[in-house]
């Protein structure tokens, strides 16, 4: 029975894709929606018993046809169920069934339904090989898969210049942190002699101290490997240095926004740290850096967020801060409050780009803040909907009862303190501050959009409605997670009953359990991140409420840096200047000087003119030279023979 | 197949199809394009049959050589008429014979003059592509090989572009010097060790410094075919001004000849020199992989950019090659199998347009994803094959090839693998400038999709590309045992993790 539910479970959606998007015109625009909501809803469905049995311990690891074999290099496709995976499983069928039910109604007045339909499932296969993949080589296979259905998803209105743009960005971006997973991949198949999980983790203590040399230089390899991996992970999870693109990709249609990149494909850098654990664990190097990676975006995301003014920019932001989080929390080996933020993380942020959406469709297109306001008596339902997921969001609580992301965020800020190291100390202060702008950037969005008075004309508003039941029902299971998820599930991911609750999925050394040390840390500084939130939402509701004069008072006091972080610290116009137009300079500079100056000046072009006698009758006789070279050949092979015959 | 020579008549049927059509095509122009075409098509679907009834026939089982046909030749110099395939050839084989019929279809569409002439020099191309992979005596080996060249300079120099004299001009000067070289090895080769069987010459030993010498007029030849950097920038023109049909063949399976020779040439029979030479040719390699890649990126005509991505992805087989291992081997060959569906499918993906617009200017076109959604999405599943997106067949190769010279040296992995991201930059501004932004080229619009014919053409690539991705094995099984046997010599020094 359970082999039937994985393999169902991973490729429903993909029949979807297939009957959707080949057949798409044949069948019309009902028939695709209903057959792929009805296959991501199925293996939703699926997914959840997947998780209940995995709960009771049934773990499964299926081999479904061979791939790759070389040497000793073997990788098979197959499907990998553990808790880890389960986790995954569900969270994104479920977020994915949803935001299918939504597009319904979101998408209702654009021309190509199926093929949008038929690209969201087609995600959701790939997402699934990814978090079921039983080898890094099949992990790789879901990490492109996502990537490539981003590109299309981004750039789905493809007469969109802007959306062009934005969706090669993302896919470029991320290939270079493919750069260095793919070489990650290599130096685990050198290190271990496999790419299966399985025999990596077993054989990843005796690698600890070996070394491996780059351009002469040595490195301690299993740091250089989870280093590497690393890499991809930034990309995918748009962590600083790899990240412009996702707050471009937001050019792509609302409900992608949603499900790709803040549910689900942007966590999948999290999920492979998570999943790589054992490797990681004897990596000590590759952790800290992941720490500090996850909490220098944490910070530097969330004060970006502060100062735009695009309400799915804003978002955007936000999922990129909260990606540091689950980035530093795994880099102080609290994996389990990783994936913990993880899966909360996906429901209040589904819940709030899905609510933006709404207010988007609303306003019939419109995303600038600054022509919003007062819209709280017009979509009342959709207002009452982003609260929820943002007080998730701030993760608002108090003692002890709170909305998802109290929860998760304070463990993980525990954890962070609790590892009891200089780094966890760093990434405990800068998380801490990240939660105070989350709070306030967060109150900001809603103030602004929803509050005070109707900044904009008239006539956008006498259009503007709520949406309707097709786009609204989907939130309702979004906002419920958004509030029940962090509580019900704590005992699993933070308390006692996680080691039964992971069943070795995840792996930590005992030295480096701060989950367990988290504990101990003092009540002040538990409680201070919260404090903090509450400090940021009273302080954006004095800013952008009662004060409204106050935020253009502070951004002229402080010009230069507001411009600073406005424009996001230069990273863009930085890569576009030396990446961007270097490689286009180099690459002609290679055609016109190394090509055509330099290898046919002295190759054939400079021996032409040497011999330009040879050549003008060369082209004289246009092709009739084809003949005299045949005929030379000929004569020299029978000259040859013939030479041969007499001498030998 | 007892005593069946099914390898000559699979040789020799194309050059019959083309005396048929010189025959019997006569009377108006027009019915003599008609019955030409028909008796190309016929032809080469007929040897299309025979080679898979070869390949059913052939058993992967044994590393040798199979059907082995033996014929005295000049019994002076124990030159025979002498052929067979083994695991590695046979693949050859199979592409030349699945191609040309392809490239027929395509001509069948695109050539307008001299159709006859143009059937028979197809035919004839085939001939000597399918000697070329099946000859087992280096002479009438290089007779096929320089025998190629000879149909290709007509197809170019009779139906190409503006430029054509120019194209084969330089086509002509690099191929000359290569196969002069070549031919001079060939006969020191054959007086060294008396004799031009191949199946002999491997593992044949060769003092040392005669057999640098060697490997290094063999290189010429091979380095000119790939081609390697900076042997290739014949290829770009010859590309350009050759039809459609020409850049199929050219791409598909001349390149590949090669790749075919440093495996059965240079590695199989000059072991040690190869293994001297080998830091040379991976930087060769490594350099074509990153400088062609961003001189690509520059292109403003359609075929020049995938000319200069086919010098890029035959950058990846050297590289796998001269890695001297088992991951580097079969990527190698997987890697020239890919390229053969994906070039091949990239020049017929611009014929299709050229068909139309009579242009390959990149700039002049615009927006076809919303008037011809057909075309856009085999190119886009063509373009992924491209860009080695796992799930395609230029994934497996690429992968399997820089995993060789990771464990090789990491470092020849790491300039490698800038090549996926220089690649994907490429393929990406070229589909965006082709199929996306507003449609408002009146011209563009006035297109029309994918016609039956054109999708005959495509489906086969199309399904190859992804059974390769999916599937490799299937493929793989067949080459891997001649692979390993041509390992053996370099065992000793390989690393011992990839043999596992």
């Amino acid at each position: 029975m359970a082999f039937s539910m994985d393999i169902a479970a991973v490729f429903l959606p993909f029949l979807g894709a297939v009957a959707a998007g080949l057949f798409g015109r044949r069948i019309g625009d009902r028939m695709s929606q209903a057959v792929t909501c009805g296959c991501v809803f199925l293996s939703a469905c699926l997914s959840v018993l997947i998780f209940k049995g995995v709960l009771e311990g049934e773990t499964s690891n299926h081999v479904l046809l061979e791939w790759i074999q070389s040497g000793g290099l073997s990788a098979n496709w197959g499907i990998k169920i553990d808790t880890l995976s389960a986790v995954m499983l569900v969270v994104v069928n479920v977020v994915s069934a949803m935001v299918h039910f939504y597009s319904i109604g979101y998408m209702s007045e654009d021309k190509s339904k199926p093929r949008f339909m038929a690209y969201l499932s087609l995600f959701t296969f790939f997402m699934s090989m990814l978090v079921t993949a039983p080898n890094l080589l099949q992990m790789f296979f879901g990490w492109e898969g996502v990537g490539l259905m981003s590109y299309l998803l981004i750039g789905f209105w493809y007469e969109k210049p802007s959306a062009n743009d934005a969706s090669m960005k993302a896919f470029l971006v991320n290939r270079v942190g493919d750069f260095g997973f793919l070489l990650g991949i290599f130096g685990c198949f050198m290190l271990f002699g496999s790419l299966d999980f399985g025999p990596i983790f077993e054989k990843a203590p005796e690698m600890a101290d070996k070394t491996i040399v780059f351009f002469g230089h040595t490195f301690p390899a299993l740091t250089a490997v989870c280093l590497l991996l690393f890499m991809g992970a930034m990309g995918k999870s748009a962590q600083l240095g790899l990240h412009t693109w996702l707050p471009d990709a937001m050019e792509g249609p609302t409900p992608v926004s949603a499900l790709i990149h803040a549910a689900t494909m942007v966590t999948a850098g999290v999920f492979m740290v998570a999943r790589m654990s054992p490797v990681f664990e004897y990596a000590p190097g590759a952790l800290a850096f992941v720490a500090i990676i996850g909490g220098l975006t944490c910070v530097f995301a969330a004060s970006i967020g502060l100062t735009q003014f695009d309400i799915k920019r804003v978002i955007a932001y936000s999922t990129m801060s909260q990606l540091g989080y689950m980035f530093f929390a795994a880099g102080v080996s609290a994996y389990s409050a990783s994936i913990f933020h993880l899966m909360t993380h996906a429901f209040f942020k589904a819940l709030l780009f899905l609510c933006a959406g709404s207010v988007i469709h609303a306003l019939s297109g419109e995303q600038d803040m600054r022509k919003m306001g007062g819209l709280w008596r017009i979509v009342p339902k959709t207002y009452a909907l982003m609260w929820i997921g943002f007080l998730a969001l701030a993760g608002i609580g108090v003692g002890g009862i709170g909305f998802a992301g109290y929860y998760s965020k304070d463990l993980i800020l525990e954890a962070a303190l609790g590892q009891g190291t200089a780094i966890g100390c760093f990434v405990y202060v800068l998380g801490a501050l990240a939660a105070f702008m989350t709070a306030f950037y967060s109150g900001r969005l809603l103030f602004m959009t929803f509050h005070g008075e109707p900044r904009e004309e008239r006539h956008m508003l006498e259009h503007a409605h709520e949406s309707s039941w097709v786009m609204l029902a989907p939130l309702v299971p979004l906002a419920l997670g958004a509030i029940f998820a962090g509580g019900f599930a704590f005992d699993l991911f933070g308390g006692d009953a996680r080691a039964a609750f992971w069943n070795g999925a995840i792996f930590v050394l005992p030295e480096h359990d701060s989950l367990s040390k988290a504990e101990h840390v003092g009540s002040l500084l538990k409680a201070l991140p919260v404090m903090l939130a509450f400090g940021g939402l009273a302080l954006s509701w004095l800013f952008y409420v009662a004060r409204p004069e106050f935020p253009a008072i502070v951004s002229t006091a402080f010009g230069a840096f507001y411009r600073f972080v406005c424009r996001k610290f230069y990273f863009d116009d930085l890569y576009d200047f030396i990446f961007v137009r270097g490689a286009r300079k180099l690459g002609g500079a290679f055609w016109r000087l190394g090509d055509d100056a330099i290898i046919d000046g002295c190759g054939p072009d400079g021996f032409a003119k040497a011999s330009l006698r040879i050549a003008r009758r060369v082209s004289a006789l246009q092709s009739g030279y084809v003949y005299h070279y045949a005929f030379a050949m000929i004569l020299g092979v029978t000259g040859l023979v013939t030479w041969f015959w007499y001498n030998g | 197949m007892n005593g069946f020579p099914i390898l000559s008549a699979l040789t020799f049927l194309p050059l019959i199809g083309a005396f048929a059509i010189l025959l019997l095509a006569r009377g108006s122009e027009e019915a003599k394009a008609k019955l030409s075409q028909r008796l190309a098509l016929l032809f080469s679907l007929a040897t299309l049959g025979l080679a898979f009834t070869m390949f059913g026939a052939f058993d992967p089982a044994d590393p040798g050589f199979q059907m082995k046909e033996r014929h005295v030749w000049i019994e002076a110099f124990n030159i025979a008429y002498l052929n067979g395939v083994d695991g590695i050839s046979v693949w050859f084989v199979m592409i030349s014979a699945l191609l040309t019929p392809i490239a027929i279809l395509s001509a069948i569409g695109s050539i307008k003059k001299r159709v006859k002439e143009f059937m028979v020099a197809l035919l004839v191309l085939e001939t000597m592509m399918l000697g070329t992979f099946t000859a087992l005596d280096l002479v009438l080996f290089y007779v096929f090989f320089e025998g190629v060249l000879i149909p290709m300079f007509l197809i170019i120099g009779v139906w190409g572009g503006e430029k054509r004299t120019y194209a084969a001009y330089k086509f002509f000067l690099y191929t000359l010097l290569g196969s002069v070289l070549m031919l001079v090895a060939i006969f020191a080769m054959s007086a060294l060790a008396g004799t031009t069987d191949m199946t002999a010459l491997i593992g044949e030993k060769f003092p040392r410094h005669m057999a640098l010498w060697l490997w290094l007029a063999f290189f010429a030849s091979f380095a000119v075919k790939t081609p390697m950097w900076p042997f290739h920038t014949w290829l770009p023109y010859a590309h350009v001004e050759a039809p459609t049909a020409g850049s199929v063949i050219l791409a598909g399976v001349l390149l590949k000849m090669g790749g075919y020779g440093f495996i059965r040439i240079a590695i199989q029979m000059l072991p040690e020199a190869s293994a001297y030479f080998a830091p040379f040719v991976v930087v060769l390699s490594l350099v074509a992989i990153v400088y062609t890649s961003l001189v690509a990126l520059a292109q403003t005509d359609m075929k020049k950019l995938i000319a200069y991505s086919s010098v890029a992805h035959m950058g990846f087989v050297t590289l796998g090659l001269f890695s001297f291992t088992r991951q580097g081997f079969d990527g190698a060959m997987m890697v020239m199998l890919s390229h053969t569906f994906v070039a091949a499918a990239l020049f017929l993906l611009v014929g299709v347009v050229y068909d139309r617009m009579h242009t390959r200017e990149i700039a002049r076109f615009g927006g076809m994803a919303a008037n011809m959604p057909r075309y856009a999405a085999v190119f886009m599943v063509i373009m992924l094959a491209a860009i080695g997106l796992p799930g395609t067949s230029g994934f497996i190769g690429e992968f399997l090839s820089m995993q060789g010279a990771f464990l090789a040296n990491p470092n020849y992995a790491v300039v490698a693998a800038l090549g996926i991201i220089f690649g994907a930059a490429y393929m990406l501004w070229l589909y965006r400038r082709l199929f996306y932004g507003p449609l408002d080229k009146s011209d563009v619009r006035a297109m029309k999709d994918l016609t039956p014919r054109e999708i005959v053409m495509f489906a086969p690539l199309v399904l190859l590309v992804l059974w390769i991705g999916i599937y490799p094995s299937a493929f793989r099984n067949v080459f891997a045992l001649p692979m390993e046997r041509a390992l053996v010599p370099f065992d000793a020094q390989v690393h011992e993790a990839q043999n596992g």
